[in-house]
């Protein structure tokens, strides 16, 4: 296959770039609030400050997930892989309209999502478990979140069946295919909250329901809450299959296992959610273990991808000279700062992927349910493997999509560095103080129950907290300084779009690993056989007794 | 350049999978026997309870400890926003108490320090779980989820006599 020279169109790249800046707004916004929590833990009480803009901790906490872990995330996401979609097939979106819509869907529902959560009329988690029950804007605003981000997935797919039409027998561009996976998985697995959504909160906000069963609207939330961390995680891993051995000079060490591993991603992600509910009462044991189970077969492609990384890793460690065993990791290019961002994301997941192995162990997970650990351990996965990589992504992405070069290099390294270090020390004592039993959503500082053994704990909280407050904002700095400078990049400063050869001609790579049918008759197989009697059980026997509370 | 259909799988990778595999197998086992032969289990269905009710009739209008034989006690928490009825539990060193826990309202959690009972509370359902102290002592019993703005100062404790 020849490689045509194919460049993003420029409303493409505006496009993409919309993306970005409300994801980079909405992460901005919401972490002030994650230093804001940390610093509380360590005894140092800010929220009296804010009180006449914000109300309470819990009203800021709502907002740190929702902008964060739902917003930032699912705005990049989408921005990101419009982009591998559009250039890994090499041709442009078939119906841009379409994907136009999506997105402005998207703006709408966080615009009506965003009013009550500032008016602390939703102030629910982004959990929202009933019944707390937030205003219905809130609600609608993040239901059409999701139906945008199907509408951008939908526009996906026609490119991909039009590319497909003129290519047929070519193997699908490794992103492209990756990116696929994704939104698939994404689709098919927000299923449980518009279930939850459209059949019990909707109806129940506008007073059309008397109540709602708040067990069953766990299981739906659960059924979408676990794939969603995998929506969040696969764009990362297609950085770090596809793009990252580019960027250090190396090769995808196996095509093939990596195209295995996200069609057992696609299949294992959202059989499993139970794993969040092992200690719910209205769910029987043996569906909680037989989850576990489950949980434990997803690990099989996490292990593959942590081979397959590190080996393509490696290849460019030492195709640039590096020698013996672990030479090639001083080799790489660490004075990158999208490299070096990738690559503390990528130790940092090591870590989280070891505490979410603990989460998953049934009933060990009894001694960390619902406490600071489970903080810990996400702030290693989302807010590290994923945001600490989309930092790095967008530090190749925003010169190549504004034509601009990056403002400041070496701060962004050091940027990188900063979240890598502030992060170990932040994530270390939330587990630590998480294990002696401190609870999570919890303002700690003022908590009467706070033995004085944890204060060293929730101190070293702040001090990591301050530092990734730094870290995040010298981030959105050098973004916004990168965006906005005057100054395009001269022609030899052109940023590409890195994507890595793979070692073996994806050609030879196995025809049954570019097939959908099989695969996505085998995903609804297994849904139906790991959720399908539980669900039934728990619809059937559904009780709407649960009317609202609005007690924050 | 042959075009030859093959995975490439590496034998250091083939090593890898197969030790992973074997990893996991181990670690599943060890959960299951623990929970089925040692007995460290998680709350399963209980009963269902009508939450608007549930404060007024039925074992959790008054909630507290009865004493099935000695050392074996059942305990009836009522968790609502913000506190726990009753707010102490006093039992002998020994003992074993098997918690049963509902909500009129929203949803709490019930974790007891020091031991493994960690449970969620959800309107509408009963939870479950039996704890043997075997020190004295006070067990506090805090929640552990979001349940509106007094959830920070929610807790109760069980107090164990020598
Ligand atoms: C500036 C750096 C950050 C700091 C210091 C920070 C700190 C914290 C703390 C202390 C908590 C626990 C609060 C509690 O349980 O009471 C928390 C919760 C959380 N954080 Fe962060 N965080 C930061 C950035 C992020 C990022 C970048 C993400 C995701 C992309 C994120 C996602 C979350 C989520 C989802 C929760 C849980 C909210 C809930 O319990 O409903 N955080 N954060
Ligand atoms: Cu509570």
């Amino acid at each position: 296959m020849s490689v045509s020279t194919y460049e993003i169109s420029a409303s493409d790249k505006r496009f993409i770039g919309w993306h970005l800046i409300f994801a980079v707004v909405a992460l901005s916004v919401g972490s002030l609030f994650g230093p804001l929590q940390a610093f509380e833990h360590a005894g140092w009480d800010l929220y009296p400050y804010i009180q006449p803009l914000f109300k309470s901790y819990y009203q800021g906490l709502t907002l740190h997930g929702v902008l964060n872990a739902l917003v930032w995330t699912t705005f990049f996401i989408t921005g990101f892989l419009t982009l591998t979609v559009i250039y890994g097939l090499k041709r442009d979106l078939r119906y841009p309209k379409l994907n136009r819509v999506g997105f402005w869907t998207m703006v709408v529902g966080l615009v009506m999502a965003g009013i009550p959560l500032l008016l602390d009329e939703a102030s629910v988690m982004y959990t929202f478990y009933p019944p707390l029950q937030a205003h219905w804007a809130f609600y609608l605003g993040l239901t059409l979140v999701v139906v945008g981000s199907w509408l951008e997935g939908w526009g996906f797919y026609f490119t991909y069946m039009a590319w497909r039409k003129d290519n047929p027998g070519v193997r699908t561009p490794f992103i492209t295919f990756a990116s696929l996976i994704t939104m698939v998985m994404w689709q098919i697995a927000t299923i449980g909250i518009a279930a939850e959504m459209l059949t019990q909160l909707l109806p129940w906000s506008l007073g059309l329901l008397p109540g709602v069963d708040p067990q069953l609207n766990r299981t739906y939330f659960w059924f979408t809450g676990h794939p969603l961390v995998y929506f969040w995680l696969l764009p990362a891993y297609i950085s770090w299959y596809a793009m990252l051995p580019k960027q250090v000079g190396g090769k995808l060490f196996s095509d093939s296992l990596a195209r295995l591993a996200f069609w057992l991603f696609l299949l294992l992600s959202v059989p499993l959610g139970f794993h969040h509910q092992y200690v719910d009462p209205g769910v029987p044991e043996g569906w909680k273990l037989i989850h576990a189970m489950l949980t434990y077969t997803v690990f099989f492609p996490s292990m593959l991808t942590a081979f397959t990384v590190i080996a393509s890793l490696e290849t460019g460690g030492r195709a640039r000279g590096g020698k013996g065993w672990l030479g090639w990791i001083w080799a790489l290019p660490w004075k990158d700062p999208s490299v070096a961002a990738q690559l503390f994301a990528g130790i940092l997941f090591m870590f989280g992927g070891i505490s979410g192995l603990v989460n998953a162990s049934y009933n060990i997970n009894l001694v960390v349910h619902n406490t600071t650990w489970v903080p810990g351990h996400f702030h290693l996965t989302v807010a590290s493997a994923v945001t600490l990589s989309f930092m790095g992504i967008s530090y190749w992405l925003v010169p190549y999509l504004t034509g601009k070069k990056l403002w400041k290099p070496k701060w962004a390294v050091i940027q990188a560095w900063l979240w890598f270090i502030g992060m170990l020390i932040f994530s270390n004592a939330m587990h630590v103080v998480g294990l002696l039993g401190a609870p999570r959503r919890t303002p700690l500082g003022l908590a009467p129950y706070v033995p004085p053994e944890w204060s060293g704990h929730l101190l070293r909280v702040g001090i990591g907290g301050g530092i990734m407050f730094v870290s995040l904002y010298l981030y959105v700095l050098i973004i916004a300084k990168t965006a906005f400078s005057k100054k395009k990049a001269e022609v030899d400063e052109q940023v590409e779009i890195p994507v890595a050869e793979a070692r073996h001609d994806p050609q030879t790579t196995p025809g049954w690993l570019d097939r959908w049918a099989v695969w996505l008759v085998a995903t609804f197989a297994l849904i139906l056989v790991a959720y399908g009697p539980q669900l039934v059980d728990q619809i059937i026997n559904i009780q709407l007794t649960s009317p609202g509370f609005k007690v924050w | 350049m042959t075009t030859k259909e093959s995975m490439h799988v590496d034998p250091y990778e083939r090593t890898w999978i197969i030790v992973s595999v074997l990893l996991l197998v181990l670690f599943f086992a060890a959960v299951t026997v623990a929970g089925l032969a040692m007995g460290i289990r998680v709350p399963g269905p209980v009963a269902r309870v009508n939450p608007n009710t549930v404060a007024q009739e039925g074992p959790f209008a008054e909630p507290g400890l009865r004493e099935l034989a000695p050392g074996k006690y059942e305990a009836y928490v009522l968790a609502r926003t913000w506190q726990y009825q009753p707010r102490e539990l006093t039992v002998p060193v020994g003992s074993t108490v098997t918690f049963f826990v509902t909500s009129p309202d929203v949803q709490h959690g019930f974790k007891i320090q020091d031991t493994n009972a960690n449970m969620m509370v959800i309107p509408g359902q009963i939870t479950s779980l039996t704890v043997h102290f075997t020190r004295p002592g006070e067990y506090e019993y805090i929640c552990t989820e979001y349940c509106g703005l007094g959830h920070g100062a929610m807790f109760g404790k069980v107090i164990v006599t020598p």
